[in-house]
C-alpha cells in the first residue's frame, strides 16, 4: 500500500512506504491487540475467605510476584476489577455476596476458583458450604489444592492469559452477562444436584428428608 | 489439681436441692443446677464477695445421641481476680420446649453467646434483648444444625440451599442497632422499614 504523488513525473522514485511515514507503525489483528492488552493488564478481585486467601497474597507479595504477569493492583472494588478470584470456601451465607459483586463487574471479567473448597466443596460437603462455586457464578480457571501453592495460582492465572488470548471480540456472545434464572439459579437445578452429588467417605451420610 | 472447686459447698449450703449433682472431668468441676434456680445460682456466683465469678468465658450446648438423654446448656464461669473456673450445666427435656432466662443482665457477653446457642440448637433465652440467628442468615428454614437429628448435609436438596442462600437479601435483616450505625434506614426497602417500624425482629415474630 505505497503511497504515491501524482505530480512527480517518475513514479518510480515517489513511492512512500508505511514504514517511510513513521517508523513507529505496526499493522496487526485488532483481536491480538485487544486480548494481549486485556491478558497483560488483568486487575484481580481478591475473594479470599480462608487459607487459600494466605496462598493468594503470598503469591501477589515480593517473591512471587504477581505483578510480573499484569496483576499488580489488586482491585479492592468490583467496578474496577477484571477476574474474581474466590481463594477459599464459600458458605451459603456469603453466596449472595459473592454473586452481587460479580454482578457489580463490568464486562470483560473472568473468574478464578482457587482451591478445592471453592471448585467443589472440598471437605466441606456439610449443611452449610456451597459445592463449588460455579453453581453460584460462571468459573473460567479452578486452581487444584489445599491451598494451591502460589506457583499453582500463578500456572492458572497463565492458563487465564492463554484462554484470553484465544477470545475473539467478534463473539458478542463471550461478554453475555450469566445471569441468575427464573429458578433462581445460575444452573439449572438438577445440574446444581449433579455437580455435589456426595463422593467419597461422605456417601455414607445420608440426607434425611 | 483435680480437686473439687470449693464452690460446690458453698453452692450446697446456699441453694440445697437446686444444686442437683456435682462431678469432675478433667480437673474442672461441673455443677449440675436446676433450670428454676439457674438464674439465681448464677447472679450468686457472679456477686458474692467468696465467688466473684466476673468473666462468663463461655455458654454452649451439648445435644446427646441418645434421644432421652436431655440437651445440656453449658455456663463456663471464670473468676479473673481468684483464677478460678467453674462449670455449670443445666439439663432440658427435650420434649418440652428448650427455655432458659437469660444471663444477659449479669453478663453483657451472653448477648451474642445466647444468640449462637439459639441458632445452633434452638433453644430460647427468654428475656434476651435480640434472640436472633447470629451465623446462619436469618432466613434459614432448615432447623438447627448442631442438634443431632440434623443430617449433616441439612435437609434440603443442594439445588434448593443454593436458590434459597441465592434468594437471601443480607442488608434487608440488620438490626435497627446496625443500620443506626451506617445511617441507612432511608436506603432499605420499603417493606423493610415498615418491618422495622413495627419493630419486627426476624424471623421470630
Amino acid at each position: 500500500m505505497g503511497l504515491t504523488n501524482p505530480a512527480a513525473g517518475n513514479a518510480e522514485d515517489e513511492v512512500t512506504t508505511v514504514s517511510a511515514v513513521s517508523p513507529n507503525w505496526v499493522t496487526t489483528r485488532l483481536d491480538f491487540l485487544t486480548n494481549w492488552a486485556r491478558s497483560n493488564s488483568l486487575w484481580p478481585m481478591p475473594f479470599g475467605t480462608a487459607c487459600c486467601a494466605i496462598e493468594f497474597m503470598a503469591t501477589a507479595a515480593s517473591r512471587f510476584d504477581l505483578a510480573r504477569f499484569g496483576m499488580e493492583r489488586m482491585s479492592f472494588s468490583p467496578r474496577q476489577a477484571d477476574v474474581l478470584i474466590c481463594a477459599g470456601r464459600l458458605p451459603f451465607k456469603l453466596a449472595p455476596v459473592i454473586r452481587r459483586i460479580w454482578d457489580q463487574m463490568p464486562q470483560p471479567k473472568w473468574a478464578i476458583s482457587m482451591g478445592a473448597c471453592a471448585s467443589t466443596g472440598g471437605i466441606f460437603d456439610n449443611y452449610s458450604m456451597v459445592q463449588g462455586i460455579d453453581t453460584i457464578i460462571p468459573v473460567d480457571v479452578y486452581v487444584p489444592g489445599c491451598p494451591p501453592r502460589p506457583e499453582g495460582l500463578m500456572y492458572g492465572i497463565l492458563l487465564l492469559q492463554k484462554k484470553i488470548k484465544g477470545e475473539t471480540i467478534a463473539d458478542d456472545t463471550l461478554r453475555d452477562e450469566k445471569l441468575v434464572g427464573p429458578s433462581g439459579l445460575f444452573l439449572p437445578p438438577h445440574r446444581v444436584d449433579e455437580l455435589s452429588e456426595p463422593f467419597g467417605n461422605s456417601v455414607q451420610q445420608t440426607r434425611s428428608s | 489439681m483435680s480437686s473439687i472447686s470449693p464452690s460446690v459447698a458453698a453452692l450446697r449450703s446456699q441453694f440445697g436441692a437446686a444444686i442437683e449433682r456435682h462431678l469432675i472431668s478433667s480437673a474442672q468441676t461441673i455443677v449440675y443446677v436446676s433450670r428454676d434456680r439457674l438464674h439465681d445460682v448464677l447472679a450468686w456466683l457472679k456477686d458474692s464477695p467468696g465467688q466473684d465469678f466476673n468473666y462468663l468465658t463461655d455458654v454452649t450446648a451439648v445435644d446427646y445421641r441418645d434421644p432421652e438423654r436431655p440437651l445440656e446448656v453449658v455456663y463456663q464461669l471464670r473468676s479473673l481476680g481468684r483464677r478460678a473456673d467453674l462449670r455449670i450445666k443445666v439439663a432440658l427435656d427435650k420434649r418440652a420446649p428448650l427455655e432458659v432466662r437469660t444471663v444477659y443482665d449479669l453478663w453483657r457477653g451472653a448477648d451474642w453467646l445466647e444468640r449462637e446457642v439459639f441458632d445452633m440448637f434452638g433453644v430460647s433465652f427468654t428475656g434476651h434483648p435480640d434472640l436472633r440467628r447470629i451465623l446462619m442468615w436469618e432466613t434459614y428454614a432448615e432447623g438447627y444444625p448442631l442438634r443431632k437429628d440434623f443430617p449433616l448435609r441439612g435437609h434440603f436438596s443442594r439445588a434448593e440451599q443454593t436458590r434459597q442462600a441465592l434468594a437471601a437479601n443480607p442488608e434487608a435483616h440488620y438490626s435497627l442497632e446496625e443500620l443506626s450505625m451506617a445511617e441507612a434506614y432511608g436506603e432499605l426497602p420499603q417493606d423493610m422499614q415498615e418491618r422495622l417500624a413495627r419493630g419486627e425482629r426476624g424471623f421470630l415474630k
